[in-house]
């Protein structure tokens, strides 16, 4: 998650103070990390200096900070470039899965044990987040979409995995294939 | 290097199911079909009030045991017992009647009957059962608002969307207030916000009722609806996911 951009994003919406941005950051965005003060004002005093956003005078009143910000041309530009950008699908190529059932089957473990601890701790974690959509507001469902998807697609390669275990066993058990893109 | 004894074999076999808060207990149940395997020695303890989820990749006997749970089918061998009664002795008039009296059931394609209207489909557990047709529709009813299908009671199967028809399944497998529902991939034939609908409505008519559900599904999203989960696989069922969170 980028915080500048992400600032940027909201001050695009409407001018803010920093603690109303820290309150819709965290709101939509901060669920398992709210973002502390400092860094609110930090971002933005970075922001400013490099002309994606405006502070205005400081305004009368009780809070740390009651300077409201507004974004310049620049940072409306950057934001939209950002926003329009796709993101980069990561391949998730090797992953800690990939790696313990590897090093299991190398080692001549069973594999299997651990694949179904594995799915154990994926399915509540899926449980967890039925419930938040249960509960929630359709915003947190969509938050909580996300993350079923991806575990639900982790839980597909571990069935898959595990119905091929005795086959990877063989293979891992033989010489390592060669490294891509170059010699030893 | 000496390993400890046992630090490899944390992961042992689950232990034996706990037969004194189970509402369901099956123990060492075997079933084949012909010369074919489908459960090899299943157990597996159902708790009154919490919704299993059966999950197991396809042809690895959890429908199978779905319906020997439910006294559909009879095992070669094993004891299936319901509230502590044997249901695998039972002769199929005795079973029959277990069904109407306590069980529901939803399956994947609603199986609607096509001739009759939703509002019949309903409640025809009830006629069934011996109710009269004023006193069983009249029950059949509510579940409609209940399950925001209001306005289709007198729909035919044909008339109704795939979500739909398994939102009627689904008031009919309940409607006779049963104390288990066997849902067999209930959001099988829907989309996911279909399916998602289904569950929501399913899960939340449970909660309601102290309904035990037995759930056969192969989608982890569905399973995630459930209190816990047991993994069948081979035939036998793997209570170790379960037990692994406790």
């Amino acid at each position: 998650m980028s915080v500048p951009l992400t600032l940027l994003g909201l001050l695009e919406r409407e001018p803010s103070h920093g603690y109303e941005l820290k309150h819709d950051y965290d709101a939509y965005f901060g669920r398992d990390k709210p973002l502390p003060f400092g860094q609110v004002y930090s971002t933005l005093g970075r922001l400013a200096r490099d002309g994606k956003v405006i502070a205005g005078e400081a305004e009368p009143g009780a809070g740390p900070d009651r300077k409201r910000y507004v974004i310049t041309e620049a940072g409306a530009t950057e934001f939209e470039t950002w926003l329009a950008e796709p993101v980069t699908p990561e391949p998730h190529l090797q992953t800690v899965l990939f790696a313990k059932v590897v090093l299991a089957l190398m080692l001549g473990r069973g594999a299997e044990q651990y694949l179904d601890t594995q799915r154990a701790a994926h399915l509540q974690r899926m449980r967890e987040l039925t419930g938040l959509k249960r509960n929630g507001a359709l915003v947190d469902a969509l938050l909580a979409d996300h993350g079923l998807f991806h575990l639900e697609a982790d839980l597909r390669w571990i069935d898959m995995t595990a119905a091929r275990l005795d086959a990877l066993a063989r293979e891992v058990g033989g010489p390592a294939p060669e490294a891509p893109g170059g010699s030893r | 290097m000496t390993r400890p004894a046992g630090a490899v074999g944390a992961f042992g076999r689950s232990p034996a199911p706990d037969p004194v808060d189970s509402l369901i207990e099956a123990r060492g149940v075997v079933r084949s079909f012909g010369e074919t395997p489908a459960l090899r020695g299943a157990s597996v303890s159902v708790t009154a009030g919490e919704i299993l989820a059966v999950m197991g990749p396809s042809g690895s006997g959890k429908s199978t045991l779905l319906h020997c749970l439910a006294g559909i089918l009879t095992p070669d061998s094993g004891e299936i017992r319901f509230d502590g009664r044997r249901i695998d002795t039972m002769g199929e008039a005795e079973r029959s009647a277990l069904r109407r009296d306590h069980f529901g059931f939803v399956f994947q394609f609603g199986q609607l009957v096509p001739e009759l209207t939703a509002e019949e489909n309903v409640a025809l557990p009830l006629l069934l059962a011996g109710a009269r047709r004023a006193a069983a529709l009249g029950q059949a009813r509510p579940w409609f608002a209940t399950l925001g299908l209001d306005g289709l009671e007198q729909r035919r199967s044909g008339e109704l969307s795939g979500g739909q028809a398994q939102r009627v399944a689904l008031a009919r497998g309940l409607v006779a207030s049963p104390r288990v529902l066997f849902a067999d991939e209930p959001t099988g034939s829907l989309d996911s916000l279909a399916g998602e609908q289904v569950m929501n409505l399913l899960t939340a008519a449970v909660r309601d009722q102290g309904t035990t559900v037995v759930l056969v599904t192969h989608e982890p999203r569905v399973a995630a609806y459930a209190d816990r989960e047991v993994i069948v696989r081979d035939g036998t069922v793997n209570t170790l996911a379960a037990r692994a969170m406790s």
